[in-house]
């Protein structure tokens, strides 16, 4: 049966993945060279279990790039982005110039025609957006310094690989021109004809950029409000994945780079209120399609042609990574990256990209290249691709502890993306008011709600708020858990209320949590969680109340609210109590429809025990009038 | 280490303490100090609940009582009149059978805004600090303690460093001597200011 075959494939690359990449991760090397560990082993040249489609499957599982960018661009604000140009478009646009010319250099030297020579540089001086990114994420390292530098390179070489893809066919013509006849006007009207094709190409990518600009800018809210209103999550994570498919195919359709549209897409959404649920929904997808895509690499490494001629191969792999080395650290200090984080910069980008799998046989269709000199550069490309992680690896043992101070550096600038001291986890008739109080006090907090009918007011009144569910993990994670000081939880469902707390302990013990009780039992389980930050929501409306009565009956004001004051203290006295007797029977309350008698009953009976301290004496003045009757009397007494 | 011979207790009172350069300098002077409780009243009780109970049983346990606060109309920031209303309870601190107090000793340690000419006959304040004080005077004297010489810094407001790090110095040093009982209680009635006797 077609599916069996299917799921058997499914079978071999999941399971690839699941027992080598914990073996990865274990031995210190990261995920990536996890997976491309797994993709050597089911490939060809160890078992065998995948073929030629491996390649196919490449070309899907770049998808995953596309994706990432987007998660990059959402978390990239235009202010940002604009702050950023100098590095993208110096540094990255050096980077590109130098490494091309160094690397063209060193391939004339190993007897490359000039056109060769040139291509060769174009397509090796890029390096991997998959694999760069994917690592310095699971370093902690992206918002570094050298992180920071690394991503406008790879920003830079995305924009590259467009004119690039223009430019590999035109080395092939002048090959060809300089072959053939003498300066005809064929290659003129060649290059002409170019131009013609390329003004309609420029109008029609200026549309596509506008539409996307719009359609982020002013529609996107709207769509996700009707999605998230159905309240169904698969739809809205077909809609996620709907926007980046649609990117994909609208950028595909005028030859430009998806991942750069997509890229574009979440720069444009990263002020959009659902921005933590689009990440939390396609994260996944991104992991996965990533994951695949380093197993095909590693599976499409052709080794026999290693095992022919590993002196050359070898020999090549060195000057490419020493090469691209030693031009990235040059420039790296240039741009004021030195020390440690130059060293990080350096080795990060040292290698080929998966970008040029798709040069090497664009070129080869186009014969800029011979089948011979495009095996050994794909092998070359793959292998320092896998070297990365160990370069790194080498980087963080054996250089990295020369420079004492990095990691300071590093914490020192990292990218401010407007997290906020405060997070809280529920936006409704509890929530607001303590939303106001903040506000009204200049805190700023991000707020976390899954009605989608408030979010569009709310926003518009200075609330940072965003849809989703906040007993996500994923939500809670991009909500800025990590930077955040105080989590408030004003849910009304204690075991989401619970299941929060208990996350955010987990993962982030520095988080000072403050919760909402809506009962005595929810208040009893942030107590046995050590949480002792929590208020009984209707306690206090409760109290008020009283005062009012109280007052009508002929309280003084004042009277009425101290004692009101004194209740509240000596409730909390009592609770400590009823506590105690939670944990000694707590299954008294898992019953859901006794639990209210019961509690009702031990905490009338708690508080008979230990009434008011004392009579409220504050201000009294019986005892001394009872003094000062008795010194009248002993004095009237001793006059008589 | 031994059991200091005279034990603290320090109340501070000030509503606006995170403001406040030469209160927080002072109490800092005084914080980490063995053989003194710091009460920060303002913390304990941001909504005037003062634990009664709680305060008494702190007072028994302590030889010395600082009454540490800015000079607020000639007086104290509210909060510590509230403590003082409800704690010194009549048949514990006063009247009959109020004995608890017995023999302790009292001090007030004031910040003011004005400098110290201003508090004379002449000046604009027309009294000086140990007529302005004598409510506290009066209350300890009824409570059966000792009310020393109060430690004094004025112009607080414009207070300059140097300034301040003396005050502070000096602080500390009256603090230690009479947690040690290093003061000679005859002084007491030949001074102005406790500042006097570490200076």
């Amino acid at each position: 049966m077609h599916n069996q075959e299917f799921f058997i494939q499914a079978l071999v690359y999941l399971s690839a993945a699941v027992i080598s990449v914990p073996i990865a991760k274990r031995l210190g090397f990261g995920s990536v060279l996890g997976y491309l560990i797994a993709g050597v082993i089911i490939g060809p040249f160890v078992l065998g279990l995948i073929g030629k489609e491996g390649e196919d499957l490449m070309h899907f599982a770049e998808f995953g790039v596309v994706m990432m960018l987007l998660l990059i661009g959402l978390e990239l604000r235009p202010s940002l982005l604009w702050k950023m140009r100098i590095s993208i478009f110096g540094l990255g646009g050096l980077q590109l110039f130098i490494s091309t010319i160094a690397i063209g250099g060193i391939a004339l030297l190993f007897d490359q025609s000039i056109s060769e020579a040139m291509a060769i540089g174009l397509i090796l001086a890029l390096s991997s957006t998959a694999m760069i990114i994917q690592t310095l994420v699971e370093r902690g390292q992206i918002k570094t310094e050298a992180g920071r530098s690394a991503f406008s390179v790879l920003l830079m070489q995305d924009i590259a690989v467009i004119p690039i893809l223009a430019l590999l066919p035109l080395l092939a013509t002048e090959v060809a021109s300089i072959a053939g006849e003498s300066h005809g006007h064929d290659s003129v009207n060649m290059i002409f004809g170019y131009e013609i094709i390329g003004w309609v190409k420029v109008a029609l990518v200026l549309i596509i950029i506008t539409g996307i600009v719009l359609v982020g800018r002013f529609l996107a809210r709207y769509i996700f409000r009707i999605i998230a209103q159905t309240g169904l999550r698969e739809i809205f994570t077909a809609t996620a994945l709907f926007l980046v498919v649609a990117i994909a195919v609208v950028m595909g359709m005028v030859g430009l780079s998806p991942a750069l549209g997509a890229f574009l897409a979440g720069v444009v959404l990263a002020d959009n209120e659902y921005r933590h649920e689009l990440e939390v929904n396609i994260e996944p997808f991104k992991g996965l399609l990533l994951g695949l895509f380093f197993i095909s690499v590693g599976a499409s490494m052709d080794f026999n042609l290693l095992i022919e001629s590993p002196g050359i191969i070898l020999s090549l792999l060195a000057i490419l990574i020493v090469t691209k080395f030693i031009v990235l650290l040059g420039l790296g200090r240039a741009f004021g990256l030195h020390g440690g984080q130059g060293m990080l910069f350096s080795f990060v980008l040292a290698q080929g990209g998966e970008f040029a799998f798709v040069l090497i046989s664009y070129s080869l269709q186009n014969n800029v290249l011979n089948p011979e000199v495009s095996g050994i550069l794909l092998m070359v490309v793959a292998l320092s691709m896998a070297a990365t992680p160990l370069l790194l690896l080498i980087n963080e043992k054996l250089i990295m502890p020369r420079y004492e101070s990095s990691p300071d550096e590093a914490d020192a600038d990292t990218i401010d993306d407007g997290e906020t001291p405060v997070i809280m986890a529920g936006f409704g008739r509890f929530g607001v008011p303590v939303g106001r109080m903040l506000i009204a006090n200049g805190i700023p907090a991000t707020i976390l709600d899954n009605n989608p009918d408030n979010i569009d007011i709310l926003r518009r009144f200075g609330f940072k708020v965003y849809y989703g569910d906040a007993t996500r993990h994923g939500l809670l994670h991009a909500a800025g858990c990590e930077t955040a000081k105080v989590f408030i939880i004003a849910l009304d469902d204690m075991d989401k209320a619970l299941h929060i707390a208990d996350y955010i302990q987990r993962e982030f013990p520095h988080l000072e949590i403050i919760g909402r009780a809506v009962s005595k039992q929810h208040a009893y389980e942030y107590l046995k969680r050590g949480i002792t930050n929590y208020e009984l929501d209707t306690f206090n409306a409760a109290l008020h109340i009283s005062i009012k009565a109280l007052t009508k009956l002929g309280f003084a004001p004042y009277q009425a609210h101290r004692a009101a004051k004194i209740f509240r203290h000596h409730n909390k006295a009592i609770e400590k109590e009823l506590f105690e007797h939670y944990q000694e029977d707590e299954v008294k309350y898992l019953s859901e429809s006794k639990r209210f008698a019961e509690e009702l009953e031990d905490l009338l009976t708690t508080e008979q025990n230990a009434s008011i301290h004392e009579h409220d004496t504050a201000w009294d003045n019986s005892s001394r009038i009872e003094e000062i009757k008795k010194l009248q009397e002993e004095e009237n007494n001793s006059k008589e | 280490m031994a059991e200091p011979v005279n034990k603290i207790l320090l109340y501070y009172a000030h509503p606006t303490a995170h403001k406040s350069k030469l209160n927080k300098a002072l109490i800092g002077a005084a914080e980490n100090t063995t053989g003194v409780t710091i009460r920060n009243l303002y913390d304990l009780y941001p909504d005037y609940y003062i634990d009664i109970v709680l305060e008494q049983k702190l007072l028994l346990e302590h030889d010395i009582i600082i009454w540490q606060h800015p000079f607020y109309w000639y007086s104290a920031p509210s909060i510590l009149k509230e403590w003082i209303d409800l704690v010194l309870e009549h048949g514990f601190a006063y009247g009959k059978g109020g004995i608890a107090l017995q023999g302790k000793k009292v001090m007030t340690t004031i910040t003011t805004g004005a400098r110290e000419e201003a508090y004379s006959k002449k000046g604009r304040n027309r009294y000086t600090i140990k007529q302005l004080l004598a409510p506290f005077d009066q209350t300890v004297y009824l409570c059966n303690m000792t009310y020393l010489p109060p430690f004094v810094v004025h112009g607080s407001l414009l207070i300059e460093q140097e300034s301040l790090d003396k005050a502070v110095a000096t602080y500390k040093k009256a603090i230690i001597s009479l947690r040690d009982d290093l003061f000679d209680e005859e002084e007491y009635s030949k001074i102005k200011y406790m500042n006097e006797l570490v200076e």
